[in-house]
């Protein structure tokens, strides 16, 4: 059904405020390509909802709703309720927030949404920082990235929280990262979430060339050496205990990753090691727990 | 049918009569009974509905508006703490005009840590765009949430019904449950003009820009003023079904009164016999319940004290640096229009003070002597305050 329904019309039409370069919009486009027209969007403060238009213009053609800062999982809990009672057990709730959206003040609800394991889709677009509001540190902003609050020497002292570990202690039926570098391995991600049933949750990395401070035509390379440089590693769990990489990259170490980003040019060569000692552990940890890779590119 | 019943129980009752779809609660004293039993009714299939035991207020409050907004008839309940945590959200639910139903029981708001009744709660939120009403009774508790339902759908705003803690969530008392089908006929299922739906895609709520703002919102307004005479037209509805008649206003021997006192919630009751008492001593006095207070209901009062000379507003809450809150809505209301009117504003039976017959008749007392017990802070006078 949703080939048909993908030549019918175009969900994500041109028009869209997002600025040059901005990882958020290709990870609504990629999304909205493999989920098709039986979609409802719950989007929330946060980039999307500013990027999206200004009432009456949309970019978008699927149902949207724009909802309460903390709310995008638990409002799109409620709708999978609202249309299950009412025999629609087709039509995929997305939930699509910001990383502050979804580690910080969207936390709580998700967690409660994930436990009781509600049919939704949740997928986080991370840029790693509260962009919309002029690039504010979050949870998810990583240990030496600049921000304008960080006011310890101008940069994030701590590291990065991991979602995924913790939607995996939640025994989410399905929980992956993925990247709009990596375009394949995310559509076949979505494609598989969107056959599962029960909660889903996705930690799609997207690249912010405003809040980075990286040339806008860098984004997908960015997101690509975020991979390469295993500082984001693909990666699938089921139930939350079957570990699955999605890519093996070759050892490459940070500093291409860091190089066309000006937010990490404060960094001391310390912090530098640092970061490199603490992507090496965190890559083993990984790959202690992950079955054999497929083989994606 | 005639049944005992608690004013909780009252209100799980009306909720399976209104066959809501989706009840989406967090408990909290002394709410609980509600959800608990929402939960068993509709475990046992008796209410065909969805049941979201959500982790928070907020939660609840976001999960009612996504099923409304799907095109669901939801319901949720919470008291004092819980009400305040879903303050966002009511905000929200009201702009989003879905017309999800809510009890509120009234309670306290800590600190210090109290269970018992207190408007404050529900008052404090008076701003958030919800329909609020105020039960006098079981029987009350029951026909509100059914009438609630037929006016928020029309009018697709949420409506918040009120009981006191403990005087009407946790006192039984006999009341006549409507059959199923006479309901079914006043209240058919819900059907959302506009909806989240795949076939008939639709954009709700982005940004918008100042100016459909400000029309988007004058709009609401009246929308929301109009309730007041929606209600009333509903509950006659109602009263040709089931012989009941819950309006905005409720007048007790205020015809001839010189002297009026205007209250909200239980303490209405024995307001009205302290009124009997009060007459038999030689004194015109009557009382007025506003049953709603937003919208606030305006005709209604300015038509039942048109005579009176001296309002007595008896209030359970209060807005410190100002004073109790509906004392504040009666002036509010009547100014410009009565100019010769004295008001005098009392803060009693806060924190679950008991509000009684021998309390009240010192207070009106006072109110026409100037002398009592009730001292003054600010523009009104609080009785129960130790020395
Ligand atoms: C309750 C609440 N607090 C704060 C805000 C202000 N606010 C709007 S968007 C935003 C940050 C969004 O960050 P993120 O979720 O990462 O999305 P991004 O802007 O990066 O796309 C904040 C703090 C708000 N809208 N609501
Ligand atoms: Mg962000």
């Amino acid at each position: 059904m949703s080939e048909q329904i993908r030549a019918k019309r175009e969900l994500f039409i041109p028009g869209h405020y997002g600025c040059p370069g901005c990882g958020a919009t290709v990870a609504m486009q990629q999304t909205l390509s493999v989920l098709g027209e039986d979609t409802i969007v719950v989007m929330t403060a946060g980039c999307w909802s500013s990027l999206i238009g200004i009432y009456p213009y949309t970019c978008l053609t699927v149902p949207v709703v724009s909802v309460a800062f903390g709310a995008t999982a638990s409002v799109a809990a409620g709708i999978k309720a609202g249309l299950t009672i009412q025999g629609n057990d087709h039509t995929t709730v997305l939930a699509f927030a910001g990383d502050g959206g979804t580690f910080d003040i969207g936390f709580q609800p998700l967690s409660g949404v994930v436990e009781r394991n509600d049919d939704i889709l949740f997928i986080c677009y991370d840029n790693e920082a509260y962009m919309n509001t002029g690039i504010q540190r979050s949870s998810a902003t990583p240990a030496g990235a600049w921000t304008t609050t960080t006011p310890d020497s101008a940069r994030k002292g701590q590291r990065k929280k991991n979602m995924v570990e913790i939607m995996a202690a939640h025994r989410i039926p399905y929980a992956a990262t993925a990247s709009i570098g990596a375009p394949e391995d995310l559509k076949e991600k979505l494609e598989k979430a969107k056959n599962i049933k029960g909660s889903r949750f996705i930690h799609l990395f997207a690249s912010c060339p405003t809040g980075w401070r990286h040339a806008t035509e860098l984004s997908i390379e960015v997101a690509r050496q975020a991979i390469k440089s295993r500082v984001f590693p693909l990666y699938e769990v089921f139930g939350g205990d079957t570990w699955q990489l999605s890519s093996m990259p070759e050892k490459e170490g940070v500093d291409a990753y860091l190089k066309h980003q000006g937010r990490f040019k404060k960094m001391s060569v310390e912090e530098r090691d640092r970061m490199q000692m603490r992507v090496d552990d965190d890559w083993q940890r990984l790959i202690n727990r992950c079955q054999a890779p497929r083989a994606v590119g | 049918m005639k049944k005992v019943m608690m004013g909780t129980e009252a209100a799980t009752m009306a909720v399976k009569l209104a066959r809501v779809q989706v009840v989406s609660a967090y408990p909290i004293t002394p709410q609980t009974v509600i959800v608990e039993s929402l939960a068993d009714i509709i475990g046992r299939g008796e209410l065909k509905a969805k049941y979201m035991p959500v982790e928070s207020e907020h939660t609840a409050m976001s999960s009612c508006m996504g099923a409304s907004l799907a095109g669901a008839r939801t319901f949720t309940a919470t008291s004092s703490q819980g009400l305040a945590y879903m303050h966002e959200m009511l905000h929200f639910t009201a702009g989003e005009r879905v017309p999800v139903v809510m009890v509120n029981c009234n309670r306290a708001l800590a600190p210090p840590w109290n269970l018992y009744c207190d408007h404050t709660d529900s008052l404090s939120q008076r701003d958030t765009g919800w329909i609020q009403y105020y039960c006098a009774d079981a029987q009350d508790v029951l026909d509100a949430i059914l009438i609630a339902y037929a006016v928020a759908e029309q009018a697709l705003l949420p409506v918040m019904i009120n009981l006191d803690a403990f005087y009407l969530t946790h006192t039984s008392e006999p009341l006549d449950v409507p059959d199923q089908e006479t309901v079914d006929l006043f209240l058919p299922p819900y059907h959302a003009s506009l909806k989240l739906d795949v076939n008939d895609p639709k954009t709700f709520s982005i940004v918008c820009g100042a100016d459909l703002f400000s029309s988007i919102k004058y709009k609401r307004q009246g929308d929301t003023l109009a309730v007041a005479r929606l209600w009333d037209q509903v509950a006659e509805k109602y009263n040709s079904h089931f012989n009941r008649l819950h309006k905005t206003v409720e007048a007790y021997r205020t015809e001839d009164a010189d002297l009026c006192i205007v209250s909200i919630g239980t303490a209405t009751g024995t307001i009205r016999l302290a009124v009997d008492r009060l007459r038999e001593e030689g004194l015109k006095v009557g009382s007025l319940r506003l049953a709603m207070i937003r919208p606030f209901p305006l005709e209604g009062l300015q038509r039942a004290i048109a005579k009176v000379k001296h309002v007595i507003v008896i209030d359970r809450d209060v807005s410190f640096g100002a004073e109790g809150i509906v004392a504040q809505e009666v002036k509010a209301g009547l100014f410009g229009h009565r100019g010769d009117l004295k008001v005098t504003g009392f803060v009693a039976g806060v924190g679950g003070n008991d509000v009684t017959v021998d309390t009240i008749i010192p207070l009106v007392r006072q109110a026409i002597s100037g002398y009592g017990n009730a001292v003054e802070a600010g523009m009104s006078l609080w009785a129960e305050v130790l020395p």
